[in-house]
């Protein structure tokens, strides 16, 4: 039975965490997304998880690697320069095929930065962030709702392709209150026999590794891994249309940005504007086909994001250039505004018509 | 009759270290602590960046690779994963009382139930003999080409001393393996260190004082030598915190 319960994003992703069956959290305090930490130091104890305040990031980002390493459904989340502190773990995660699920609720940058919503760690997700080649699945939730349901998927992805699975989200999104629905949760198993989980005397030593020395055998690991983000890249994308049947013009938003897009359409739809939206919810695996599909109808591309155009980048590579992309943004924690969402729109209806 | 073979709990590879290293020696003394215990198909062990990053490679146990100076941190995952498990991380002086200092002060405060093995030869090995955080004042290695100035760059990290001050940690020895007396001290401590953690005590860190002739510059028999004149009277060797003891000592 799912019963509706008003919940901030945070608390959502927390309690979602753990009906996906996680009962390990490390963390260290950052805001905004201490509500995660605060919701995990609660529940934990009572349902015999272990949450643990770590050291620091880089403390807990390791003490998940231990538990991923034994095969269990563990997670931290923090916020960007504590995501940068996490990095190198990031890469040990990957370099050993563990899987992971983390939440990055992003505040402005670079450096310390502030404390208010940015989507400015977009390229540091999806494009890497620690050393090596390496991919995470990126979720980008839009709702209190998929706060909840894009954790409760992104575990199972995680186990699934062995790897990380991260929210990122923005303090918008952590910090807003909303109606959310919360099922029972059908965990999947997974073959996990790789995990150390002691030999019994009975098996050859698991080894958790990511250490090569011979370049033909970390260049065969580096290959096998990209074999698996490619059947991702083929099974695993999600991303909303609307409006897009008829649309000239097409925005490519996520999160915060995709909703204040949305209330900006509405308007321009009213005004007679063929406006329509593509909503990446993976930004990695981008929606690279409906995007190409879009530039067949669409004179003009606006890509809406809290940074300094970083997902500009990824519009531009999926359209192959093809259409004119143009960067709808605010930074700094600034969000931007229904009016210039609109305003962008009603530029690029303009242009559309006199060339 | 066999009167002399190879532990159980160690791999049966040839191992990597340079000849005269004590490396092969505590390896050994582990994997005999695990052995006599009994307790090799229940045990995880955690590899670190420098000389012993292969030991996944040579103890027979499930084991996991960490990140530099991260062991403690990783272990405390695997732990709390599943607590019936024992678990212990194999670390230098580089990784553990340099760049792991905040994983290493942090598990021993909290207590974290995991055995640490720290191997210091006062020298990072690996990486061709630069100076470590527990390079002796005046010593020379390749990154303190005109011996170490404590001035410059201070004095040595002395790491059984300091975490003998914390309230959480169980056991700290300080044992050093350049004699059979010293090499049958060690491996008591490292047996301890092992049934601490199966009575559910806690944090236990036994220090062994190490050689490195091949960064010393010191032919292995040498090595030892300069180990007990130099490295011995800086870093005195014995028990430093043993909770347990000092309890029972109280109530009687």
């Amino acid at each position: 039975m799912s019963e509706k319960v008003l919940m901030k994003g945070n608390e959502a992703i927390a309690e979602a965490a753990i009906r996906a069956g996680c009962r390990h959290y490390f963390g260290y305090p950052i805001t905004p997304q201490t509500e995660v930490a605060a919701y995990m130091a609660k529940r934990m104890p009572k349902i015999g998880g272990c949450f643990l305040q770590a050291e620091s990031e880089i403390a807990a980002i390791n003490m998940v690697y231990g538990v991923a390493s034994a095969g269990k459904r563990v997670m931290t989340s923090s916020s960007s320069p504590g995501i940068s502190l996490k990095s190198e773990g990031l890469s040990y995660l990957a370099g050993s095929d563990l899987p992971a699920f983390v939440v990055n609720v992003q505040r402005g940058g670079p450096g310390l930065g502030g404390i208010q919503p940015s989507q400015s760690d977009y390229f540091q997700s999806t494009k890497g962030g620690g050393h090596g080649d390496y991919r995470m699945i990126v979720l980008a939730p839009a709702s209190v709702q998929e706060m909840a349901s894009l954790t409760i998927k992104g575990f199972d992805l995680a186990d699934k392709y062995r790897m990380t699975a991260m929210i990122l989200a923005d303090g918008t999104m952590g910090q807003m209150m909303e109606p959310v629905e919360l099922g029972d949760v059908e965990v999947k198993d997974y073959d996990k026999s790789w995990a150390v989980t002691g030999t019994k005397c009975a098996r050859p030593h698991n080894i958790v590794n990511s250490l090569f020395l011979e370049p033909e055998e970390l260049e065969k690991n580096n290959f096998a891994r990209y074999e698996r983000y490619k059947a991702v890249e083929e099974n695993e994308v999600l991303f909303e249309s609307y409006l897009m049947d008829d649309a000239e013009i097409c925005v490519v938003a996520f999160g915060i940005s995709a909703r204040v897009s949305k209330n900006a359409i509405n308007e321009a739809r009213k005004q007679g504007i063929k406006v329509g939206m593509i909503r990446p919810i993976t930004l990695w695996p981008f929606p690279k086909a409906p995007l190409l599909a879009a530039a067949g109808h669409c004179h003009t591309f606006l890509s809406v994001e809290m940074n300094m155009g970083q997902m500009i980048e990824d519009i531009e590579l999926a359209i192959r250039c093809k259409r004119p992309v143009r960067l709808v943004n605010r930074v700094g924690g600034m969000i931007p505004s229904p009016e210039q969402v609109l305003l962008a729109i009603q530029d690029a209806d303009k242009g559309g018509k006199a060339s | 009759m066999i009167v002399f073979q190879k532990p159980k709990s160690l791999c049966d590879v040839p191992l990597h270290y340079c000849p005269g290293c004590t490396h092969g020696i505590i390896h050994r003394l582990v994997a005999e602590a695990i052995d006599e215990l009994g307790i090799e198909g229940e045990t995880i062990g955690v590899a670190p960046v420098g000389c012993a990053v292969m030991a996944y490679n040579y103890f027979a146990c499930d084991m996991v690779e960490a990140a530099h100076g991260r062991a403690p941190a990783v272990a405390t995952g695997l732990k709390r994963a599943d607590p019936s498990k024992i678990v212990f991380s194999y670390q230098g002086d580089g990784d553990l009382a340099s760049i792991g200092t905040a994983e290493t002060v942090h598990s021993a405060t909290r207590n974290e139930n995991i055995t640490v093995i720290f191997v210091n030869n006062a020298i990072y090995g690996m990486t061709g003999g630069q100076m470590a955080p527990t390079t002796l004042p005046g010593q020379v290695t390749q990154t303190s080409p005109y011996g170490r100035d404590v001035n410059h760059c201070g004095y040595p990290v002395k790491i059984s001393e300091m975490l003998s001050q914390l309230e959480g940690p169980e056991y700290i020895e300080r044992v050093a393996v350049n004699n059979v007396k010293n090499i049958r001290n060690a491996k008591k401590a490292i047996k301890k260190a092992f049934q601490n953690q199966i009575d559910g005590k806690g944090f236990s860190l036994i220090e062994v004082i190490s050689s490195c002739p091949t960064n010393w510059g010191l032919s292995p028999e040498k090595a030892l030598q300069w180990l007990e004149e130099n490295m011995i009277p800086y870093y005195p060797l014995g028990v430093y915190k043993d909770r347990s003891a000092e309890k029972e000592a109280a109530e009687a």
